[in-house]
């Protein structure tokens, strides 16, 4: 099998996905840590029109943005599959994919603003978890039925990363009593054991991400 | 038409989202019944099709709905496997295909829009990213037409081809309304010449709306824009 390397950073919901996704088909890979402040000559040239992560490099091959790796692990290792069989239903896992990333950018808003700015980007995130309940997840026990499937992995980072963001951006998002089914969801995918095994330290996290929130106060009240 | 195997297309004549689906179905041969949406006035349908976005285009096919323009158009080629082939066999064509695709959909089209909708200071700006993006892609595209002259017919139109030609096919009449030339052949002759190859085609002739409904609605979108911003 050729070589498959994976480029990330261990605190990135993006870099997990590919990660999981790996682990889920027992793809031999090589992680590569990669420092944001101190990007590599590797993912540089990997990945020079975004210069980000996750990059995927197969046999020397570099594919970047997380989901079109996901689209391209599913589609050379067909074995243990993440996306339905069904066209339509398929289509539909795409959708709500195609979703989260359309609305990513609005939703950590909350993140990146300050006073009303805050309060607003934090109503707006809350109306996304709302649809993403309402009309992704509905009745089901995970998004892709009675296993995790690609909208799963996906969507991970509402279950093991949101509350360490809003945390040290001192909101409150995915309360059980607003976002029931969803949080029921986050439990149950939480005990994933690939998940579960697979999680970057949350305290590690919380104090990482409360000193990036810092910087942002910083340069809004400068 | 029975309602198996049925096709309908729900869009608006201003869409390119919905233009995208258009061509898909088109080019693949597919018949469709189509149905002009009126925005300021959704049908009850749209709404019960959409109900995330409750935008055009929606795709509804043996009485499922579906949303989003690129999903639907990989819907279509997953479904109809008559040629054209809109995404490659290929794993890895295919992922360099997605990563383009989401490049012009997301990066091009902002970039565009910020454009047509400032003026002064601000407009030289935004025109300066989009030039900067248009290299990105001229360098981009070079790995799919390695030859430097794209030659486009039914038979080979792409995904690629249906998202760039939703954007800028029209380029001539956006360049009229915003002032500026952004494709040309000395700057992005690759561009140029893809979607030269392109707009010559007969089926895009036929599915392009009349250029003075297009010039007048892009002049609306900028001056609408414009007002607002200076209110």
């Amino acid at each position: 099998m050729e070589e498959v390397k994976l480029l990330g950073t261990w605190a990135s919901p993006f870099s997990y996905r590919v990660l999981w996704a790996l682990k889920h088909k027992a793809i031999k890979y090589e992680y590569v840590e990669e420092d944001i402040f101190n990007k590599s000559e590797l993912l540089l040239r990997c990945n020079p029109i975004h210069k980000k992560i996750p990059v995927l490099i197969h046999g020397g091959k570099p594919i970047a943005e997380s989901i079109v790796i996901l689209e391209y692990i599913e589609e050379i290792w067909p074995e243990n599959p993440l996306l339905p069989q069904d066209p339509y239903e398929r289509t539909m896992a795409r959708f709500w994919i195609k979703f989260g990333e359309d609305k990513g950018p609005i939703f950590f808003n909350f993140f990146h603003t300050v006073g009303e700015e805050q309060v607003k980007a934090t109503e707006e995130a809350k109306e996304l978890l709302k649809i993403i309940e309402e009309y992704g997840l509905g009745e089901k026990e995970f998004f892709g039925g009675d296993k995790i499937g690609l909208t799963d992995i996906v969507y991970g980072w509402i279950a093991c990363w949101l509350d360490a963001f809003a945390e040290a951006a001192g909101v409150k998002l995915l309360e059980a009593d607003s976002f029931p089914q969803l949080q029921a969801w986050a439990d149950r995918f939480k005990e994933v054991p690939l998940i579960k095994d697979n999680l970057p330290n949350h305290d590690k996290m919380l104090t990482y991400f409360k000193s990036r929130r810092e910087k942002i106060i910083a340069s809004a009240t400068s | 038409m029975e309602e198996e195997n049925k096709v309908t297309l729900h869009g608006t004549w201003f869409s390119p989202y919905a233009k995208r689906v258009e061509l898909a179905l088109k080019l693949k041969g597919i018949p469709f019944e189509y149905v002009e949406e009126d925005l300021k006035n959704k049908s009850p349908l749209l709404l019960k099709y959409n109900p995330v976005y409750k935008k055009v285009p929606v795709l509804v096919h043996n009485g499922k709905p579906i949303a989003e323009s690129f999903c639907i158009i990989e819907y279509i080629d997953e479904t109809w496997k008559n040629s054209p082939q809109l995404l490659p066999e290929d794993p890895y064509k295919r992922a360099k295909v997605r990563f383009w695709s989401s490049f012009i959909h997301q990066q091009l089209y902002e970039a565009m829009l910020t454009v047509m909708k400032a003026a002064g200071e601000a407009q030289g700006k935004a025109i300066k990213e989009l030039l900067e993006k248009l290299q990105v892609l001229e360098e981009g595209m070079k790995d799919f037409f390695p030859n430097g002259t794209p030659s486009i017919s039914n038979r080979n139109m792409g995904i690629l081809e249906i998202m760039i030609c939703s954007l800028l096919g029209p380029y001539k009449l956006q360049e009229e309304v915003i002032g500026i030339k952004i494709i040309g052949p000395e700057k992005t002759p690759l561009i140029f010449s893809w979607l030269t190859a392109i707009n010559e085609l007969p089926l895009v002739k036929e599915l392009a709306p009349p250029q003075d409904k297009t010039v007048a609605l892009l002049k609306f979108v900028r001056e609408n824009a414009l007002k607002s911003s200076s209110a």
